[in-house]
């Protein structure tokens, strides 16, 4: 007997515990997903004998002598099925990784309602979309559109992987065929804190198939950071690969290296570790406060850059701007409170997993699902003592990211895995882990004190912040001080005060996730400015404008600091006006009846590029049939910079896009490229793509010219050649020897702004606490549009996130231990809970982006939630202080008495 | 997930199949148990070999075989009379898990995990449904779904028994029904599931589940008043405290759709 996979016989007998999708993978079918493991995300979802399965809860003994259809199955890269071509027409996806699961699904579904749809898909999690491509696609309605040679600038292209997504084909970070791979498992701490004393790892190792276990004996102790910056020095070294004293629960302890999955877990479990406990502390203010025990006590604050070790305090900033007790004393009106938010998961689908191996000279090799390719080879490099060209860090398509992967958690295990035993080595964490161990957004619990004049012009400004940064202070600065600064410098104010501090804590670390802490702090400042509305009796939306910063005015946070922030372009008044009147229009579903409804709105400002460098060096090439190539070093992770590069390219040398090519990420090939974060994709690699693609322009001119013997001047480029005066068209073959390549490149500065405003009308169940979406409109001031469609997938995702922040996610922990390990208790928004948001552009140019353009990839994200506090607070008449806003808070809200600012 | 520990998979097709050596498990629709690491785990027993009629119309009502499916659940033809056919639906599409899932996903797996928000016990529970226990001695033994179920996780079901079978009784079949459910998301697994059913001699049972660490199941005379809602869930002992809910809420969230519930059935 046998299974069938797509037509195709397969004799190998499934083990009695061995589910489906690992079997097909096992077979080669690696278009099957692993996402949750679990059966909640359905990225593993299949055919079995017809009916959808998820494969990763189904004993694969069952499948013998069936027939198993994959996406793969249902149609070819050229020969879509038609569910596929809806979801490539639609661009019915982001990073992808849900996209074979979706298409499975969708491809048994009959015509299917619209309304139908959230109960249809609840088995199916996309934590890029917000949903309504996918429901588009299944719809049947298209978002994209082909264009003519030279106009791809500003259109609603596909994605050029979209082919090969929806069929299954695009090769995530663990897809490539491998043989005699090893792999790796890691046992972690039990105690949130403690010091081992004794590790016996002699039965782990005398387990057949056990290769390696590796302790902190065997490491080299060096200090460093997960978190990575284009700047080392940017996060505090704190980490070492395995420390002899853990600090949360889950921490590495010992690594087994075997030849199954299996085997490493047996081996883990027979493990012997002997804990000496010591005192844990899990509150950001009570590890602050004397007597609390000292997580990284032992560290030089000078050598390791911890700001107080002696109080847990990893950064921390105090500073004040004109005087704010004046400011306060002569305000008319002031409003304060208190804001706390949750610890979110970045939830990507595609979990942390790398695959290491020796190439033919030695030199190391790691294929990691990594926003920051460059970064982790520089960091392996200095953790290993190699020399950093002995060091290939490769990245193929990442299966979402939102900040999770800006950081170093499972290559330096592969890497030493690989140098330990010469063989293939993989790590792939699970669901649960991705949980428990891997960074989470940072909670913060926010102050805010306002005061103003009787016009509502802004006379005083406190925002004092404390962050919980868990155990290790990866991305503890950066976060902390990017939360506190646009948020607070998008308002003029002659007084402000800042009073910051990131926290060390036993909880798991916490790191960067889109927003990069300035969702946090605006949810309290935006909510504060909603109070000093009410009590001023002015309109929400006056009240910003008349302190809003315009062009001219300084950025300000605790000091007038002059850097290379400046306004390339303004278009907050728009997004502001747009806002305003879309909730005006009184669009939006109808509120059940009894319910009482509310409006708000909230704004948010961020740099388009981060702080201190942020580079990019591009080739881009064209070979004698005029296809051109992209080498570029930045990753793609459904944020959609690869369809930007090549319409850059496309317009500049007037060709289409299918004759544009990216390869991307891959430290061997590509130039340096600082990486995938802060939304730079587009302004940073892009500019530089942008760079490159106008110097090979300018060089196939001169060299028709001069072929040609014409002025470059009367020559013009186009998809076939280079079109002369007489009419004649130089083919490339007839202008170059093979190929011909320009560079281009960007170090991130200047600095532009990008500016979003949420409006939202909800209503109350005051018996249930539930909260409904009623309308939700964004503008985004993002400079001009790339591409409308990707554009407007960026903003409703983004969205989709904030939504998820405000109403539903929130790790659990109790002393430490994550009690939220599965998509069952953490709520990743289903498509039943994401509403329809209007999507509205300002319609500015930045004198800095390429061609005008601006970025927008995390900061749709950052005024949801305290606008959608707003209209709560509107439509109840009390102050939600806390996230989420889940129904069970609500209802507390308005039946305790005491409910007052925490 | 693959079950790395499990060293065999073996059919049962016999009652004699179904006694466990350790380490040994039973396999019904293995949604659940595919869904978690097992480590102490060692063998499978596949019940759905045994080859059990999914169900069965008989006089007394209906017979649902333990490994019955969710989606096989939905299947029978149910008579005119059997007005609270309707429940069934609703109670399978009360699970967090996906269409796709009801149809691996077994009755008697639902009722053997026992978790508050089980939606076959919200549905047996109100529905006055008796599990049918095969004991090891050959014999067999009845308890009705709401003393079988006894905590999360936690069952009657004795070393060596299986559960065989669940039975409706027409009479419950036979009556009317409204059912509510709320959870921390519009279609999120369940924090509070409240049935209410009125029968044709006026009786009024009132089934509430998830919401409780245990199924509880009210019956009245007659359609409750809102009062006397609120004096029977007094006697509730405690609300169930989970990452789908805090216990305040739950008990408030369950008398505002048992008053619904009853006001639809009035």
């Amino acid at each position: 007997m046998t299974v069938s996979i797509n037509g195709v016989a397969h004799e190998a007998v499934p083990r009695g515990g061995q589910c489906l999708r690992t079997y097909l993978r096992e077979q080669g079918n690696v278009e099957v997903k692993k996402g949750c493991d679990a059966g909640d995300c359905g990225a593993c979802s299949v055919l079995v004998d017809g009916v959808p399965t998820h494969s990763c809860i189904f004993p694969a003994a069952r499948a013998v002598g069936a027939d198993v259809t994959t996406v793969a199955g249902l149609g070819t890269p050229e020969r879509l099925h038609p569910v596929q071509q809806r979801f490539v027409d639609a661009a019915g996806y982001q990073c992808g990784f849900c996209t074979a699961g979706m298409v499975v699904t969708a491809s048994t579904l009959d015509e299917p309602a619209d309304e139908d749809l959230p109960r249809l898909l609840k088995g199916n999690l996309c934590r890029c979309t917000g949903y309504r491509s996918i429901r588009d696609a299944i719809a049947g309605t298209a978002n994209t559109e082909k264009v003519p040679a030279g106009e791809a600038y500003g259109r609603s292209v596909a994605a050029p992987a979209g082919h090969n997504i929806v069929t299954g084909r695009e090769r995530y970070t663990l897809d490539e065929p491998v043989t005699d791979l090893l792999h790796l498992k890691v046992l972690g701490s039990p105690h949130a804190h403690a010091r081992i004393t004794s590790i016996d790892v002699s039965l782990a190792e005398a387990l057949d198939g056990v290769v390696a276990v590796l302790t902190h004996e065997d490491v080299p102790p060096l200090l460093y950071s997960t978190g990575r910056h284009e700047n080392r020095l940017d996060d505090p070294d704190d980490t070492r690969i395995l420390d002899p004293v853990v600090r949360f629960r889950g921490q590495r302890v010992a690594v087994v290296i075997a030849e199954s999955v299996g085997i490493a877990e047996a081996a883990c479990r027979l493990i012997d570790v002997t804990y000496e406990q010591l005192p844990a502390v899990f509150d950001p203010e009570a590890a602050r406060s004397p007597g609390a025990p000292q997580l990284h006590g032992d560290k030089d604050p000078l050598v390791s850059r911890i700001s107080a070790p002696e109080r847990n305090v990893v950064a921390q900033l105090h500073d004040e701007y004109g005087d704010v007790a004046a400011g306060m004393a002569a305000a008319h009106a002031t409003v304060s409170g208190t804001w706390q938010t949750a610890r979110v998961s970045h939830a990507a689908l595609e979990t942390h997993g790398a695959r290491g191996w020796l190439a033919e000279d030695g030199s190391l090799v790691v294929r990691t699902s990594s926003q920051v390719p460059f970064l982790v080879r520089t960091e392996l490099a200095r953790m290993l003592d190699l020399p950093v060209d002995k060091v290939r860090v490769v990245v193929g398509r990442v299966g979402g990211g939102f900040g999770g992967k800006q950081e170093l958690l499972v290559e330096d295990l592969v890497a030493l895995a690989v140098l330990r035993t010469g063989r293939p080595v993989q790590l792939e964490l699970t669901r649960e882990e991705q949980f428990t161990v891997v960074p989470c957004r940072h909670p913060m619990r926010v102050q805010v004190a306002l005061g103003a004049d009787a016009e509502g012009v802004l006379t005083a400004m406190h925002v004092d912040v404390l962050t919980d940064t868990g155990a290790y202070g990866n991305h503890a600065p950066g976060v902390m001080f990017h939360g506190c600064h646009e948020s607070v410098a998008v308002y003029r104010c002659a007084n402000k005060r800042v009073d910051a501090e990131a926290v060390y804590t036993n909880n798991l670390p916490s790191g960067a996730f889109r927003g990069y802490g300035l969702g946090q702090v605006i949810f309290a400042i935006e909510s504060a400015m909603d109070d000093l509305a009410r009590e001023l009796g002015i309109d929400p939306v006056e009240l910003r404008r008349r302190n809003v910063v315009v062009p001219g005015d300084p950025f300000v946070v605790a000091a007038l600091e002059e850097d290379d922030l400046t306004y390339g372009s303004y278009g907050l008044d728009e997004c502001l006006d747009l806002v305003e009147a879309e909730l005006a229009g009184g669009g939006g579903a109808p509120a059940p009846e009894s319910w009482p409804t509310g409006t708000g709105m909230a704004l948010a400002m961020i740099a388009t590029i981060p702080p201190r460098g942020h580079h990019s060096h591009v080739t881009v090439s064209v070979d004698t049939a005029g296809t051109y190539a992209v080498d570029v070093g930045t990753a793609e992770f459904g944020n959609g910079t690869t369809t930007v590069h090549v319409q850059l390219v496309a317009q500049e040398v007037g060709t289409t896009p299918d004759r544009v090519h990216v390869r991307q990420s891959d430290t061997g090939t590509a130039g340096y490229d600082t990486g995938a974060y802060g939304s730079t994709g587009s302004v940073v690699a892009g500019k530089a793509v942008q760079i490159a693609a106008e110097r090979l322009h300018r060089e196939l001119l001169s060299l028709a010219a001069r072929r040609a013997g014409v002025a470059t001047g009367s020559c013009v480029l186009g998809a076939d050649g280079v079109a002369l005066p007489d009419g004649r068209v130089l083919g490339f073959d007839e202008i170059i020897v093979d190929s011909l390549s320009a560079d281009g490149s960007h170090d991130g500065t200047p600095r532009s702004v990008a500016f979003n405003v949420h409006g939202f009308r909800v209503a109350v169940n005051p018996a249930t606490g539930e909260v409904r979406i009623l309308h939700s409109v964004q503008a985004a001031d993002a400079g001009v549009v790339i591409n409308p469609e990707q554009l407007r997938g960026q903003i409703e995702g983004g969205t989709a996130q904030g939504i998820g922040s405000a109403l539903y996610e929130e790790m659990m922990l109790r002393d430490g231990e994550v009690l939220t390990r599965s998509f069952r208790t953490y709520r990743v928004p289903q498509m039943a809970d994401i509403p329809p948001t209007t999507v509205l552009f300002a319609g500015t140019v930045d004198g800095l982006g390429p061609k005008g353009a601006k970025s927008m990839s995390e900061a749709p994200y950052n005024p949801v939630a305290p606008a959608l506090a707003n209209a709560v607070r509107d439509a109840v008449g009390v102050r939600p202080y806390e996230l989420p806003m889940s129904r069970d808070r609500i209802w507390r809200l308005l039946h305790d008495d005491r409910q007052e600012s925490p | 997930m693959d079950l790395h520990t499990v060293e065999a998979l073996r059919p049962a097709h016999t009652r004699d199949d179904l006694r466990l050596a350790a380490g040994e498990t039973l396999l019904g629709g293995g949604s659940w148990l595919f869904s978690e690491p097992q480590p102490g785990v060692t063998g499978l027993v596949d019940l759905t070999a045994m080859g059990w009629q999914p169900w069965e119309i008989t006089a007394d009502g209906l017979s649902v075989a333990a490994t019955c499916t969710i989606a096989q659940l939905l299947e029978p033809p149910a008579p005119p009379a059997w007005v609270a056919s309707p429940l069934f639906r609703q109670c399978a599409d009360a699970f967090l898990m996906s269409f796709k899932i009801w149809n691996t996903a077994t009755v008697g797996g639902n009722l053997c995990l026992a978790l508050p928000a089980g939606a076959m016990i919200s549905l047996a529970t109100a529905l006055d449904a008796e599990a049918v226990v095969w004991t090891p001695d050959g014999g067999e033994r009845r308890e009705p779904v709401a003393a079988f179920v006894r905590g999360p996780g936690l069952t009657s079901l004795q070393a060596g028994e299986v559960l065989r079978s669940v039975d409706y009784p027409i009479a419950a079949l036979q009556g009317r029904t409204a059912f509510r459910k709320i959870a921390l998301t519009p279609m999120g697994r369940s924090s509070a599931v409240v049935i209410g059913r009125l029968d044709g001699d006026g009786g009024f049972t009132l089934a509430v589940s998830a919401a409780t660490p245990r199924p509880y199941v009210f019956r009245f005379d007659t359609t409750p008043t809102t009062a006397d809602v609120r004096l029977a869930l007094d006697t509730v002992d405690e609300w169930y405290a989970d990452p789908h809910g805090s216990p305040d809420w739950r008990a408030a969230v369950t008398l505002e759709l048992a008053t619904e519930v009853c006001a639809e059935l009035a």
